[in-house]
C-alpha cells in the first residue's frame, strides 16, 4: 500500500544521494565516454564537440581515438601485460592466502579475531607507506639486494636489481592486495564443517584428496570473490608501476595518468579508461554469476 | 430473534475477508466472531493463512476485499498504531537497546502518560508477571521464559482491547511451553482480556483456548470448542489434523433416523451414528473417522449388540512407554491404528508382528465426514 | 596420534606464519629505519628522533596533514549523512538503480573515478582544490557506509518496528525510536571507515588537488618520487600509529564492522 507518507520517505531517503552519485560518479563517466569520440583541443584537454559554420551547426566527433587504441601495438600490448600482471598477482595470493586463512578458520574460536586482526592491520595503513616499505627493501643499497648478489656471484652470475622491475611490481601489487584474498576465503572456509573430512577420511580418503575433494570446492566462491577484489584493483594501479616499476614495469594505469596529467591527451586517455572500465565490468558481472549462487548454498545447514 | 439475553456483542467480527499475494489466495472469504474474554485459536499447518489473518487484524496489512469490525466499527482506515489491539511476536521484538522497564513502558509512553503513573503501571504489571527485580535488565540478560512473559507484559500494560498472540511458546523448549501454558490460561481468566491465538500445534490449541478456529488453504474448516473438535471433526482435513485419526473410505448404504449403514470395500457393511450435520442420501460416498483409543483389541473378542467386530493381523507396532500403538491389517489391506495402554501390572506386551488379532468399537464411537 | 580435521596442522601454521612475516617485515623496516641515524636506508646506525624533530619543522607537511584532516572529517560527515540515506533507501525500497549508483564507485578502479571526475571538474569549471577534493571522496565513501548501514538493517529483528507500531508507535516515532538508534553503531562504524578511507586515499585525490591543496599522502608521493630519506619513514611511522588507535577505537564500537 504505497500511501503519501510511503512516497515521500522514499523520496526524502534516495534522492539526495541518488543526486549526488549521479552528478558526481554518473555523470563524469558519461562524459568519459562522450569526450572518447572528440578531438584533443590544441593545448590538451578537449576541442569544441561542434562548429557553426554559415548558421550550419555541425558535430565534431571522431573514431580516431578508438581506432588509435586497435591499430597501435603499443597499447594492446601493454595491455595484455597489465592483465597477465593483475592475473600473476592474484594467482600468487590465492596461493599465499589459503593455509593463512585455511590456519585462521581452523583456530580456535577465540583465538580467530585476533589473527584476522593482524592480517587486516596492515593493510589500514596507508596505501603509498606500504609501497615505500617495498622501496627500501628493494633499494640497491639495501640487504636484501646485497644478499641476493652474494649468492649470485658465488654462482658466478651477474648481480641483480630488484628495483624497477616488473618482479618488484608483482610481489608488491599481492603486498598490497593480500587481505583482501585473505578475508573472503576466510569467510568461506570457516563456514566449512569439519566433519566433511571426518567422513570423507572415514570414506577412505587421504590428506590430499581430503583437500582436493572437499575443501577446495567448497571454497571457489571464495576464491571466486577474493579475485574479483584483487585483480580489479591490481589491474588499474599506477602508483606501483610508477614508483617500482621503472620504464619496464608500466601498466596501463601508467598511461591513463600520463594522458590525463602529462601528455593532456584526453580523448586517447578516456579511450584507455573506458576499456578498463569494460573489462572491470564484465568481470563484476562474471563474477557475480559465480559467486553468488554456490556461495549462498555453501555451508549453511 | 435476538434477544438480550442470547449471545453478547462480538469484539472481534471478520466479515468475508480475503487477501491474495498475487496468484497465491492466502486467505478466501473468512468469516468468524470472537466473543469478550475468549481465548480463540487459529489453528492450521503452515501456510494456511492464520498468520496473515493475525497481521490483518493487527494493522499490518490490508484486506482485498471484506471488513474487520472490533466492537462494531471497522478497522481497516486505521493504523496499527491506532488500534487498540497488541501483539506477542514469534521473535518476542523486545527492543534490545532498551531495559524492560522501559520495554514495558514503551506503549505508555506512546499514549503521553504522566511519567510517575507509567512507573507504577509498570511496577504493577511486573508483579503481574513475576519478574518484579528485572526492570533495569535488558533483553539480553533474561531466558526465553522470562522474555516470553516480558512481552507478554508489554502488550497487556496498556489494557488494549484484543490481545494476538503469534505462535509466541514456538520458541521455548517442552517443558517450559507447558508451564506457560498454564501461565497464559490464569492470566487469561484474571485480567478477562480476550486473546487471539495463533499456533500450529494441536496440542497446545486444544490445551489452551475457548474456541478453535481450524483454518487451511485459506479457508476455516471448522470453529468449534476443543472437545467437539477432537470428537466430532466437520470434515476429513479437520478429523486427519487433530489427534491421530483413522478415516475409513465408505459409501452409504440405507439411512434412519439416528443411524446409517455403510459400506466399506472389502470389509463390509456396518452401522455407524448419523452426523446431525450432514444429510447422507444413499450412495454418497463417506469417511469414517475414528480415534485409535476408542478401538479395541484382543485375541479374541466378545462384542455387544452396538459393536462391530473386524479381524486382522498386527502389521506393526510402536512402543511408547505408556501406551502402544499398533497398526493393523484388516481383510481388505487397510491399515488401521489402535491404541492399548499398558495399564496391566508388571511388563506388558501383548501382542507380536504378525498375530492374529480382533479389533471392535461401538457404533457411535466413529464419527461420520463427507 | 590422529590428524584432527577440526585444528590447523603444522604445516598450516608454519605456512601461515610466513605469510604474517611477510605481511609485517617491510612495516617494520619502515618504523625501524625511522629510528635510523643515517641518511640511508640501508643498515643500522643508532637511535634517534631527529627525523621526527624535522617532520614537525617540515611547514609543508604539516600543512598537507592539516588539509588530510579537514578534508577527512568533512567527507567523512557529508558521506555518512548520505550513505545513511542510501542504506536505508536501498534496504527499504530495494531500489536497483540507487544500488547500482552506490557500489559503482567502490566496484570501480579508483584511478577511473579519479580521471572521470578530473574530466568533469575541469570542463564545468570547477576550481581544483579542497571542495573538489572533498567532493570526490564524498562520491566513494557513500558506499562504505551504506553497506555498513545495509548490513546493520538486514542483521535486525524486521518484527521490532511493527512492535514499535502496534504498540502504539507512528512511523516516524518508530523510526526514531527504535531503528535510528538500533542503527547507530552502524552509522558510526561506516562514518569511521569512509574517514580511514578519505585520509588515506592517494589515487582520487590524485586527479582531484589543486595548487595549495595538497595532502598527506600527495606529500608523501612527492617526497618519495624525489628520494627516499628517513623523514618518509618518520611520517609513514605516525601516520601507522594515527590508523592504530583510529582502528582500536573502531573495533570497540563494532567488532562487526572490520570483518565485513
Amino acid at each position: 500500500m504505497p500511501n503519501r507518507a510511503e512516497r515521500l520517505s522514499r523520496i526524502l531517503l534516495s534522492l539526495p544521494p541518488g543526486l549526488y552519485l549521479l552528478l558526481l560518479f554518473a555523470v563524469p563517466s558519461l562524459m568519459m565516454l562522450f569526450a572518447s569520440f572528440r578531438f584533443s583541443g590544441e593545448y590538451g584537454g578537449l576541442a569544441p564537440w561542434y562548429y557553426i559554420e554559415d548558421g550550419q551547426f555541425t558535430l565534431d566527433l571522431t573514431l580516431e581515438n578508438w581506432q588509435r587504441l586497435f591499430e597501435s601495438d603499443i597499447y594492446l600490448g601493454l595491455l595484455l601485460k597489465s592483465l597477465a600482471y593483475a592475473l600473476a598477482t592474484t594467482l600468487i595470493c590465492v596461493i599465499m592466502a589459503y593455509p593463512l586463512a585455511l590456519m585462521i578458520a581452523r583456530s580456535k574460536k577465540r583465538h580467530r579475531d585476533l589473527l584476522l586482526l593482524l592480517v587486516i592491520l596492515p593493510f589500514w595503513s596507508n596505501f603509498l607507506v606500504r609501497i615505500y616499505a617495498w622501496m627500501i627493501i628493494f633499494s640497491p643499497q639495501g640487504a636484501l639486494t646485497a644478499a641476493l648478489n652474494v649468492v649470485t656471484s658465488s654462482l658466478g652470475l651477474e648481480p641483480i636489481t630488484l628495483m624497477f622491475s616488473g618482479t618488484a611490481v608483482i610481489i608488491c601489487l599481492v603486498y598490497v592486495h593480500l587481505p583482501f584474498m585473505i578475508l573472503p576465503l576466510y569467510a568461506n572456509l570457516e563456514k566449512h564443517d569439519h566433519r566433511l573430512l571426518d567422513a570423507a577420511q572415514d570414506l577412505g580418503a587421504n590428506r590430499f584428496q581430503c583437500f582436493w575433494l572437499i575443501t577446495w570446492p567448497l571454497s571457489l566462491p571464495g576464491i571466486y570473490a577474493g579475485a574479483v577484489l584483487v585483480f580489479i584493483p591490481s589491474l588499474g594501479i599506477f602508483a606501483i608501476p610508477d614508483l617500482l616499476g621503472g620504464t619496464n614495469g608500466i601498466m596501463i594505469g601508467n598511461v591513463i595518468k600520463q594522458q590525463f596529467v602529462e601528455s593532456r591527451d584526453w580523448p586517447f586517455g578516456s579511450v584507455l579508461s573506458l576499456v578498463l572500465t569494460a573489462i572491470t565490468l564484465v568481470l563484476v558481472l562474471l563474477a557475480a554469476k559465480l559467486g553468488s549462487p554456490a556461495g549462498e548454498n555453501n555451508g549453511k545447514k | 430473534m435476538q434477544t438480550a439475553t442470547e449471545a453478547p456483542q462480538a469484539v472481534l467480527e471478520i466479515i468475508d475477508v480475503s487477501r491474495r499475494f498475487g496468484d497465491f489466495v492466502a486467505l478466501d472469504k473468512v468469516s468468524l466472531n470472537i466473543q469478550a474474554g475468549e481465548f480463540f485459536t487459529l489453528l492450521g499447518p503452515s501456510g494456511c493463512g492464520k498468520t496473515t489473518l493475525l497481521r490483518l487484524i493487527a494493522g499490518f496489512d490490508q484486506v482485498d476485499e471484506g471488513e474487520i469490525l472490533l466492537d462494531g466499527k471497522p478497522l481497516t482506515a486505521l493504523n496499527p498504531e491506532q488500534r487498540p489491539i497488541h501483539t506477542v511476536f514469534q521473535s518476542y521484538a523486545l527492543f534490545p537497546h532498551m531495559t524492560v522497564a522501559e520495554n514495558i513502558a514503551f506503549p505508555l509512553r506512546m499514549t503521553k502518560i504522566a511519567k510517575p503513573v507509567i512507573d507504577l503501571m509498570v511496577r504493577e504489571i511486573l508483579e503481574d508477571v513475576r519478574l518484579p527485580d528485572k526492570a533495569k535488565h535488558y533483553p539480553d540478560e533474561l531466558s526465553g521464559g522470562q522474555k516470553q512473559r516480558i512481552a507478554i507484559a508489554r502488550a497487556l500494560v496498556n489494557r488494549p482491547r484484543l490481545l494476538l498472540l503469534d505462535e509466541p511458546l514456538s520458541a521455548l523448549d517442552a517443558k517450559l511451553r507447558e508451564q506457560m501454558q498454564i501461565e497464559l490460561i490464569n492470566l487469561q481468566k484474571e485480567i478477562g482480556i480476550t486473546f487471539v491465538y495463533v499456533t500450529h500445534d494441536q496440542g497446545e490449541a486444544l490445551a489452551l483456548s475457548h474456541r478453535i478456529a481450524v483454518m487451511n488453504k485459506g479457508t476455516i474448516s471448522q470453529i468449534d470448542e476443543p472437545s467437539v473438535l477432537y470428537s466430532c471433526p466437520d470434515n476429513r482435513f479437520v478429523a486427519d489434523f487433530i489427534g491421530q485419526c483413522n478415516l475409513l473410505d465408505a459409501t452409504v448404504v440405507s439411512v434412519a433416523e439416528k443411524q446409517l449403514r455403510i459400506a466399506i470395500a472389502g470389509l463390509g457393511e456396518l452401522d455407524v451414528c448419523a452426523n446431525p450435520e450432514i444429510d447422507f442420501a444413499v450412495g454418497d460416498t463417506c469417511a469414517l473417522t475414528l480415534r485409535p483409543e476408542k478401538i479395541r483389541l484382543a485375541a479374541q473378542l466378545d462384542i455387544t449388540d452396538d459393536e462391530v467386530l473386524f479381524s486382522g493381523k498386527v502389521h506393526d507396532m510402536l512402543y511408547l512407554g505408556d501406551v502402544t500403538v499398533y497398526i493393523i491389517e484388516l481383510a481388505n489391506g487397510v491399515l488401521i491404528e489402535a491404541m492399548l495402554a499398558n495399564d496391566a501390572p508388571g511388563r506388558t506386551r501383548l501382542f507380536d508382528t504378525g498375530d492374529a488379532v480382533k479389533i471392535a468399537w461401538h457404533t457411535d464411537a466413529g464419527h461420520l465426514v463427507a | 596420534m590422529a590428524r584432527s580435521n577440526a585444528y590447523p596442522s603444522k604445516f598450516l601454521i608454519a605456512a601461515g606464519g610466513m605469510v604474517y612475516l611477510f605481511l609485517y617485515i617491510p612495516l617494520a623496516v619502515v618504523v625501524l629505519f625511522s629510528f635510523n641515524d643515517s641518511k640511508l636506508n640501508a643498515e643500522w646506525v643508532g637511535f634517534t628522533w631527529k627525523w621526527y624533530d624535522k617532520l614537525f619543522q617540515n611547514g609543508d607537511i604539516l600543512h598537507a596533514a592539516a588539509n588530510s584532516l579537514i578534508i577527512a572529517v568533512i567527507s567523512a560527515l557529508l558521506a555518512t549523512i548520505l550513505g545513511t540515506l542510501a542504506g536505508l533507501a536501498i534496504y527499504r525500497f530495494r531500489q536497483k538503480w540507487l544500488s547500482a549508483l552506490v557500489l559503482g564507485p567502490i566496484a570501480m578502479p579508483d584511478i577511473l573515478i579519479g580521471v572521470s571526475l578530473l574530466l568533469m571538474f575541469i570542463l564545468f569549471n570547477v576550481t581544483l582544490g579542497m571542495t573538489s577534493i572533498i567532493l570526490a571522496h564524498v562520491s566513494f565513501c557513500i558506499g562504505f557506509v551504506a553497506l555498513a548501514v545495509q548490513s546493520r538493517l538486514s542483521g535486525m529483528d524486521q518484527s521490532l518496528v511493527e512492535a514499535a507500531r502496534d504498540l502504539g508507535a507512528t512511523p516516524f516515532q518508530a523510526f526514531r525510536l527504535i531503528t535510528l538508534p538500533l542503527l547507530k553503531p552502524g552509522i558510526i562504524a561506516g562514518g569511521m571507515m569512509a574517514f580511514t578511507l578519505s585520509i588515506d586515499d592517494f589515487v582520487i585525490t590524485f586527479f582531484t588537488a589543486g595548487v595549495g591543496s595538497s595532502t598527506l599522502p600527495l606529500e608523501i608521493y612527492s617526497m618519495v618520487k624525489i628520494a627516499v630519506t628517513p623523514e618518509v619513514n618518520a611520517v609513514s611511522t605516525l601516520l601507522m600509529l594515527v590508523t592504530l588507535v583510529l582502528i582500536t577505537a573502531l573495533s570497540r564500537i563494532s567488532p562487526t564492522v572490520l570483518r565485513n
